[in-house]
């Protein structure tokens, strides 16, 4: 298959790839044998996955290609197409370990929602994902299964916590992922990996089989080559779902109809503290310049104040350790997963079972999630966490009354060394600072490539939208890869 | 915000969680560390603030009282780590 370059410097898109199936160019088979040989010969430098499908992948090319030959899989855009999943997401029968020895064993009897929905279009399961245990770091380094190195440069992390699922697209391991989002687990790994990432509006796609971290911030979100390849597959996940009580149905899920090539008239704002203290020069200058991009464009540009977003950090942390303790307080030994072999009682076993399957992270945040929720402490740090969530959620209503996108870096810097922020958990909770209020405000928010530090590494911008105008942010996004390609 | 021995054996008790000494002195300094982070929140006042649990108005999703799932005892045994006649096996809680 001399035309199908799977590791292409321009790879194939999922678009183009499934386009060339469905015209009989190449078969599903070959694709999905292809992208087997890649995962062989790049996953043991760069640890992407938990779990590769080998199996189970080549079959259901058998049955995609005899979907496609009947004509059944027209409309779709991801047929044939190969997906990663972060390993946090239930594929019934198979592996889901959320990287915890806690988990280690589980096969979930049922599919997530949107595993459902991406079978339905055709796409093709190739593995499941590394990942920061339980969702919980910003580097994957905490995986029960060791870390994922950065495809860009082996000795730098990928970021986190989908670090195993951006790194999969960057290495072509995989032409899409799916990955989670609590506080910027797909817009920061994208960002350090040089792809693109969205995080919908919460409540846009169906949580039903995503193991849970903190359930109020939690958002499925697609990761891709390109913003094209991310709305195809966001309009294929999102939608409302019974199953999820938090499911909030939206007028319109056509996401590919924002790939428009104009910024004309769109009001941009740029928060000052986004680009103020703490942000790499070099990031910096990189942003500033995308901005200008889009002001050539046509786009207005202008900066503004939104002070309060300074606390988003203790505030996203406040809540999502309190969320994350009562959430994990389910794995006792008893129903699935890993359970201690030597114990005296129920208390033991509970205890025992948890100390020896978590690891230091995940205790850690349960540990804090405890202490702001014990009596005593509640008001002062839980109660106080949700006023000032409040208040970021009306300070972002205030800025889109005049702005119809809010633009910044997804991270202060690029990717850093494995092992640098390992030791001091507060310096690696710092790093999301331009993600976590996204999170807190429900808003949806993107992540793409807009340059390279004199390293190398990928530099992220990040696009945040109102409340279900994923379109908004697709629609800048497109356009500023347009600009950025010519 | 200082963090005591007695603050790190209750929160640990109430997370169901066994520490070694090593662990119960490395948590005490990240715990003091973090919460002393969370402590700037105290910078702003938030008297006239009401908490907000979910960004946008959650209502209760109600349906019709509907069995729509089969028999799924097996397949939800599947994953115990101990169990029997279709039960899961728990240790002797009640004498």
């Amino acid at each position: 298959m001399a035309e199908i370059k799977l590791q292409d410097t321009t790879p194939m898109t999922a678009l183009e790839l499934s386009t060339k199936m469905k015209a009989g160019e190449v078969s599903v088979e070959e694709v999905v044998k292809k992208q087997l040989e890649i995962i062989k010969s790049e996953d043991e430098k760069y640890n992407c996955y938990i779990t590769v499908w080998e199996e189970a992948a080549i079959a259901r090319a058998k049955e995609v290609q005899k979907l496609i030959d009947e004509g059944k899989l027209a409309d779709s855009s991801l047929a044939g197409v190969p997906i990663a999943i972060k390993d946090n997401i239930c594929t019934k029968g198979e592996l889901t370990t959320c990287a915890s020895k806690m988990l280690s064993n589980f096969k979930p009897p049922y599919n997530a929602e949107v595993i459902e929905r991406l079978e339905a279009a055709g796409a093709i399961i190739i593995g499941k994902a590394n990942m920061d245990e339980f969702a919980m770091g910003s580097t994957t380094e905490t995986s029960y299964y060791g870390p994922t190195k950065n495809p860009r440069g082996v000795e730098y992390v990928p970021g986190g916590s989908s670090g195993g699922a951006a790194a999969a697209v960057a290495a072509r391991e995989a032409v899409i992922a799916l990955g989670s989002d609590t506080g910027g687990s797909v817009r920061q790994p994208c960002s350090f990996c040089g792809v693109t990432g969205i995080k919908p509006t919460y409540g846009t796609v169906s949580r039903y089989g995503l193991i849970a971290y903190a359930s109020s911030l939690d958002q499925i979100g697609p990761i891709a080559n390109n913003v094209a390849d991310c709305a195809s597959v966001l309009e294929v996940i999102a939608g409302h779902d019974a199953k999820d009580s938090t499911s909030v149905p939206t007028q319109s899920y056509q996401y590919t109809k924002a790939l428009v090539d104009d910024v004309k008239g769109k009001k941009i704002g740029i928060p000052r503290g986004y680009i103020g203290k703490g942000l790499d020069e070099e990031v910096k200058a990189s942003i500033l310049a995308a901005a200008k991009v889009l002001e050539e464009k046509g786009a207005t540009v202008e900066e503004f104040d939104l002070d309060i977003v300074d606390l988003a950090i203790p505030a996203y942390y406040v809540l999502a350790s309190a969320e994350a303790s009562s959430n994990l307080s389910r794995y006792d030994g008893v129903k699935y997963g890993y359970r201690t072999s030597d114990f005296e009682g129920l208390g033991d076993l509970y205890k025992k079972t948890r100390s020896e399957g978590f690891g230091q992270e995940v205790k850690r945040r349960m540990m804090i999630g405890a202490f702001v929720l014990s009596s005593g402490y509640y008001d002062a740090y839980y109660n106080k966490a949700l006023r000032v969530k409040a208040l970021i959620k009306e300070g972002f209503d205030k800025a889109f009354e005049k702005y119809d996108v809010i633009l910044g870096p997804t991270a202060p810097t690029t990717a850093l060394k494995i092992g640098e922020n390992l030791s001091d958990p507060l310096k690696m909770y710092l790093g999301d600072i331009y993600t976590v209020s996204v999170n807190l405000a429900g808003l949806p928010a993107i992540s793409l490539p807009c340059g390279e530090d004199s390293k190398g590494m990928p530099i992220g911008l990040q696009l945040i939208g109102k409340p279900f105008k994923e379109a908004d942010i697709i629609q800048v996004a497109y356009s500023y890869e347009q600009a950025r390609i010519k | 915000m200082k963090i005591t021995d007695e603050t790190i054996t209750y929160v640990a008790a109430l997370a169901k969680l066994e520490l070694s000494d090593d662990e119960k002195d490395r948590a005490k300094t990240d715990l003091e560390n973090i919460i002393s982070y969370m402590d700037t929140m105290n910078e702003i006042d938030t008297s006239n603030v009401e908490p907000m649990s979910h960004a946008f108005p959650m209502k209760n999703v109600f349906r019709e009282d509907v069995v729509t799932n089969g028999d799924e005892r097996d397949n939800l045994l599947s994953n115990a780590p101990v169990k029997k006649d279709g039960c899961f096996i728990v240790p002797k809680t009640v004498e």
